[in-house]
């Protein structure tokens, strides 16, 4: 096997005397597509931020394509959990944050990015403030935000979370689509099962605070999924056991080390 | 085309809703001045004593040249000690804002600065720098400095942590955070610190001539009243009033034009 892209070894942080990750471990693979399942206030949120340099720990290591990752410089884009676009800028503008900081010219930047507008559903409202779009236009810009940075690496966290359950629908279908094409390295964060299910190639299951690993699942369904009758089934029997395990962690591993199962075979 | 949706015509419809909001204060204010109208007509009460209010307007146009001239040098002191505020408090929020154990010295400091009465410190202040616009400069700078000072230091601090978090992980330094995050963040609290600091503004320059000045709507006042011309006070008074919300009305011009993008999303104009 390949050195993965990313690999965390034993990795835990405490927020003072609260103990929120411990042991964690986790590999992803170049061009694998990784959720984070875990109950809310487990410290999902709070791994990301580990990633992106926000806060650091001395639990662990961190690796990035072989590199330690303070060493590998900035390796991710990251999407927060809430959109955070800019209300004073306009949607174009928004989207062009990360090249300008990495010090591209403004009108260059804008070239990069103005294509990608049909494809994430947002031409015509290049030159719109935020608040004037809906919730999930929302969610498309701050995920073009993301994308156009160019970045060995995606960090999702709960992407989709703030939207209705309809429009959710509509954005994973969307998201899986883009993914398809493009084929981007990611970490998602999120509560939702089904998502997770439907997007991933595997699955990383968190318990409640103190967040441990309690399993690892491979999801080897056939792309694009939910489309026929049988991956439809077999999903939504996946789903079924990992909402179980959610529900009762104690059953599940609680070794810390991620037990290697392969759920869906 | 609806009679709605033509500029001028959604001007207009603006205007009359603006109007229909006021009108309660509008009432308010009107027979206020017709009890205070009546009570000096009738009640037999000395106009050196309280003048009416038709009298005070009628007054206030025979003498308009001389509070035409008075009201000029009020309000260049306002606004050069309100421009020299703002420039400080701009250039120590940013300081501060980078070095916040120099926030916790100064800002003590600062507030009892706050605490001292303008009774007090504008006759030293005269004293000290004497008859001419400096001193005036200074009391005014002196009492909207700390307000806007605190309005910018609470607008940084509202940046969403989330936005930090995100340009933090595209590798922006910290100079760029503030240029890119917080001093847009500021904006609505500057605003706001801004609408209430512009009034104050008006009343320590007043205060400022009152305490000694050649010219200017403070020291009209004081001679005014000191030649028992209450009509002539008031007039004064008048002028300042309508001088503050002259101001304030720029003021809030500004934050529309420095804003835009909280003036589309409240008009609906925008969907498509
Ligand atoms: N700055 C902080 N200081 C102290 N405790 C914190 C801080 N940030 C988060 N926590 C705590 O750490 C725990 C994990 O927070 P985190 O935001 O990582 O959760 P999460 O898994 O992302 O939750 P959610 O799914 O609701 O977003 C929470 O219990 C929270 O109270
Ligand atoms: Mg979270």
């Amino acid at each position: 096997m390949s050195t993965p892209r990313l690999k965390l070894d034993q990795v835990g942080y405490r927020y003072g005397d609260l103990s929120v990750l411990e042991n964690i471990s986790m590999t992803v693979r170049p061009g694998e597509f990784v959720s984070i399942l875990g109950p809310s206030g487990s410290g999902k949120s709070t791994l990301f931020r580990l990633l992106t340099g926000a806060i650091t720990t001395d639990i662990g290591t961190t690796e990035f394509d072989g590199k330690l990752l303070a060493k590998a410089g900035r390796s991710f884009a990251f999407m927060p959990q809430r959109d955070a676009l800019m209300p004073w800028r306009k949607i174009l503008d928004n989207t062009t944050l990360g090249l300008e900081v990495q010090g591209i010219g403004r009108k260059q930047a804008r070239e990069r990015v103005s294509p990608l507008f049909a494809e994430f559903g947002l031409a015509g409202f290049e030159q719109s403030y935020p608040a004037e779009l809906s919730g999930g236009m929302r969610q498309r810009a701050a995920l073009l935000r993301t994308v156009v940075q160019d970045k060995p690496m995606l960090l999702l966290d709960e992407p989709f979370g703030a939207l209705d359950a309809l429009t959710r629908a509509g954005m994973q279908r969307w998201l899986e689509a883009m993914w398809e094409k493009h084929r981007w390295t990611a970490m998602l964060v999120t509560h939702d099962v089904r998502e997770a299910v439907h997007l991933s190639d595997r699955i990383y299951v968190l318990s409640p605070r103190p967040a441990r690993v309690i399993r690892e699942i491979e999801i080897d369904l056939p792309r694009p999924r939910g489309r026929d009758a049988a991956t439809q089934a077999r999903a939504a029997a996946i789903e079924a056991d990992i909402l179980e395990t959610l529900l009762k962690p104690d059953t599940g591993h609680f070794d810390g080390t991620s037990s290697q199962e392969a759920a869906a075979t | 085309m609806s009679f709605s949706q033509s500029p001028s015509g959604r001007l207009a419809v603006q205007m009359i809703s603006h109007i229909r909001h006021a009108l309660p204060a509008i009432l308010a204010v009107g027979s206020l001045v017709l009890i205070w109208e009546g009570y000096a007509q009738f009640s037999g009460v000395s106009p050196t004593t309280l003048p009416a209010p038709s009298r005070v307007l009628a007054q206030a146009y025979q003498y308009r040249q001389a509070l035409f001239d008075n009201a000029i040098p009020t309000l260049r002191a306002t606004l050069s000690g309100f421009a020299l505020s703002l420039f400080a408090a701009f250039l120590l929020s940013v300081i501060v804002d980078f070095v916040p154990r120099l926030k916790r010295a100064l800002f003590p400091v600062f507030i009892i600065s706050q605490t001292l009465p303008l009774v007090a410190i504008a006759p030293l202040i005269v004293l000290w720098f004497g008859f001419g616009l400096l001193p005036k400069i200074l009391l005014v700078a002196l009492v909207t400095f700390f307000p806007m000072l605190v309005a910018l230091s609470k607008g940084y601090e509202a940046t969403e942590p989330e936005l930090e978090q995100l340009l933090a992980s595209m590798g922006a330094p910290r100079w760029k955070l503030f240029w890119l995050a917080r001093l847009p963040s500021s904006l609505p609290f500057f605003f706001a610190g801004l609408r209430i600091s512009i009034t104050y503004a008006v009343v320590g320059a007043i205060f400022a001539e009152y305490a000694g000045a050649a010219k200017g709507l403070g020291i009209y006042m004081l001679n005014a009243k000191n030649n028992f011309r209450p009509d002539l006070v008031l007039a004064a008074v008048l002028v300042s009033a309508a001088l503050t919300l002259c101001l304030f009305g720029a003021a809030v011009l500004a934050e529309r034009l420095a804003m835009p993008w909280t003036r589309r999303t409240s008009s609906g104009g925008a969907s498509r």
